[in-house]
């Protein structure tokens, strides 16, 4: 369903992120009988996040399946299950711990279907979660996708909303590539409409998710939100800002970013992670490529400074960048 | 040939696991009402473990730890006030405020650093194990982890090589039956974790985690060992928790009945130890007692301590990212 087509009623119905994760996973197993689940602690307890919360009850232990603390076997697990006909959902606890399983994800998951010559096919499905801002400290805190975007082979999503979670899960298990489902761990409070049923947010479609005139800033999973607050602030100073939520790292729908900044001629770009060797530097490599001519501004970047995220909330609260930091950063730009 | 414990030792012992005890009753209670950030992992139940073990090290023998680490800094006798420094995310912390609970450590008390990825401390004990052979020391080094850690490839690799090298490592494998809320026998199809040794080429032992004693005499063995040069030694000691796996009462799961938490604590580590010591005439009840009080008011005073203590200035956060080159 498009979700232009959705009805009003049914959008109406709020949900949290948590809770329209769980929804998005129910979906598929109903409709998909070679779909499991596997992953540490995602039956018994349901993930210690609470985002499988039922689905034992429901579907038993033969397809949601509680894994010893091996990430390397559960991900081969998901691959060679995938290779060979299932379609695995796949629970990596933290994105931290890629660190134990990077060589089945990177040399594995990644090339099979290319090295095979086309002849594999793996329609597996990894959901992990990412970010910090819960003092978790180092190792379970980071933003890791820019490990991932740079591996051809894989499809890399990083849902901002309920709404999006749900149909972006529903679309990369119904997708025959391997798609990673970034979560966010800081938003699995925040509520907004979900419809029920099943529905598709396609893999590698942006959203402008508010229109402007001479900014745009693209983010996304919760940095998206921030982008909105410092959208409204960034008013005052007469700066009328678009803000895109790309939803899709890989594959990155270009021609939304770049015909928005076409239109605004200054581009921004928020993420989590490191700003350093981040994602951030493929989007403006790629929106000066795209639309130098168009540019009044050079394009800026927040993220997170050069240093493992700590684990004092006084440190924390410095490294996360927030709408403050992109108001900021946006200010000093254009000199205003 | 077993070591026997003297009374010294036993009140050692004693001292450190009541350490233990009480630092985690109280950073429980902080967690619970808010006071300190992020996810504490406690120790309670597991004590006679990290105790029986750490009586035989010297400062200059290292461990490594994992998420549920603060009992062993505490029996390698690391201080309250920097401790709970450091779970506060406080400047004095032992960590400066940048590491918390899951990766609280001291360098100069061999303690190489609890550890938020489970397993991760293995190959570095290993690391660790293979400096102390290369430089012709000997000193010995300890890996903590749990049953569930054994199911990672670090252990498996570690242990390997620890054998191949003939290394000083004992690898302390505390079964407490859980990893985080899944029952050992729906994560591993063995019982004894000790089993695996057979496999890499070297011994593997089972011992009662809730006796500090018995502890005490195994672990003295493979250090004996480690020592001698005779390598490594994977030591699976059967214990318990008694807190949830994050915090006192954590998520409220239904993973294990009230009743199996109470049948565990009638074999309660410090009570047992106590028993001994009191039959024993080595201590009687009112020092006990004593004891207990003396450690109390440590932990409030270093929770004071920790209370006051400045957070982390924002302009240090780019600090320690590198070591700066003279
Ligand atoms: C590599 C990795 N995988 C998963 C986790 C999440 N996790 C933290 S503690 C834990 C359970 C560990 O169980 P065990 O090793 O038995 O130690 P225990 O908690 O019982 O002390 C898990 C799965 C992690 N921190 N690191």
């Amino acid at each position: 369903m498009a979700e232009a087509q959705l009805d009003t009623a049914q959008a109406e119905r709020k949900l949290a992120y948590v809770n329209a994760i769980t929804e998005g996973v129910r979906e598929v197993l109903l409709e998909q009988p070679d779909a499991f689940v596997a992953g540490e602690d995602v039956a018994g307890a349901g993930s210690v996040f609470g985002y499988y919360q039922g689905l034992l009850e429901q579907f038993g232990p033969e397809r949601v399946i509680d894994t010893p603390i091996s990430e390397k076997g559960i991900m081969g697990l998901g691959i060679g299950a995938a290779a060979t006909g299932c379609r695995p959902i796949i629970d990596l606890m933290f994105m931290d711990f890629l660190g134990e399983c990077m060589d089945e994800v990177a040399n594995q998951m990644a090339k099979m279907r290319y090295m095979f010559g086309g002849h594999a096919k793996l329609p597996v499905t990894v959901l992990t979660m990412s970010g910090a801002g819960m003092s978790l400290a180092a190792q379970h805190s980071q933003s890791l996708e820019a490990w991932l975007t740079h591996l051809p082979g894989l499809k890399v999503v990083a849902p901002a909303t309920p709404y999006d979670a749900k149909g972006l899960i529903i679309s990369a298990c119904r997708d025959d590539n391997p798609v990673f489902v970034i979560l966010n761990k800081l938003s699995l409070a925040l509520e907004g409409p979900v419809p029920e049923g099943a529905y598709e947010v396609p893999i590698g479609k942006a959203n402008v998710i508010r229109e402007g005139t001479n900014l745009t800033i693209i983010a996304f999973s919760r940095m998206v939100h921030e982008a909105l607050q410092a959208a409204d602030q960034l008013k005052e100073h007469g700066i009328d800002a678009e803000v895109i939520d790309l939803r899709s790292l890989q594959p990155l729908d270009t021609d939304t970013i770049v015909a928005s900044v076409k239109k605004t001629h200054r581009a921004m770009i928020v993420h989590e992670a490191v700003r350093f060797g981040g994602f951030g530097g493929e989007l403006a490599a790629q929106i000066q490529e795209l639309a130098f001519d168009y540019l009044d501004a050079p394009i800026g970047r927040v993220g997170a400074p050069f240093s493992p995220v700590p684990y004092s909330p006084s440190l924390e609260q410095s490294y996360m960048p927030n709408a403050k930091r992109i108001v900021a950063e946006t200010r000093r730009l254009i000199g205003i | 040939m077993t070591i026997q414990a003297t009374d010294a030792v036993l009140l050692d012992m004693h001292e450190r696991m009541v350490r233990i005890r009480i630092f985690e009753e109280e950073a429980g209670k902080l967690m619970e009402n808010g006071k300190v950030p992020g996810a504490l992992h406690l120790y309670v139940g597991q004590e006679a473990v990290a105790s029986g073990v750490m009586v035989h090290l010297n400062d200059d023998d290292h461990i490594t730890s994992t998420h549920r680490g603060h009992g062993h800094v505490v029996a390698k006798g690391g201080a309250f006030k920097e401790m709970y420094a450091e779970l506060y995310g406080k400047a004095d912390g032992y960590c400066k405020g940048r590491g918390g609970s899951m990766h609280i450590c001291n360098m100069e008390i061999g303690m190489l650093g609890a550890n938020g990825i489970v397993g991760g401390g293995i190959p570095i004990a290993m690391g660790a194990a293979f400096a102390k052979k290369y430089r012709k020391t000997q000193e010995v080094a300890v890996s903590f982890f749990g049953d569930g850690a054994s199911n990672e490839g670090s252990f498996h690799e570690a242990a390997n090589m620890a054998a191949l090298y003939k290394l000083p490592l004992i690898l302390v494998c505390e079964n407490n039956g859980f990893g985080e809320y899944t029952r050992q026998d729906a994560h591993q199809a063995i019982v004894d974790v000790a089993d695996r040794a057979a496999g890499y080429g070297m011994p593997g032992v089972v011992v009662d985690g809730m006796d500090a004693i018995a502890v005490y005499e195994a672990a003295g063995e493979a250090v004996a060992r480690a020592r001698k040069g005779e390598g490594p030694t994977l030591l699976e000691c059967k214990t318990y928790r008694y807190y949830d796996h994050v915090g006192v009462r954590g998520m409220g799961l239904s993973y294990r009945t009230d009743e199996e938490v109470e049948h565990w604590k009638q074999r309660d580590p410090i009570t047992m130890l106590e028993s001994r010591l009191v039959e024993q005439g080595i201590l009687t009840k009112r020092k006990i007692t004593n004891i207990h009080k003396r450690i109390r008011e440590d932990a409030k005073q270093a929770i004071e301590f920790a209370e006051k203590s400045p957070l982390p200035d924002p302009s240090e956060l780019l600090d320690d990212v590198y070591y700066v080159q003279a």
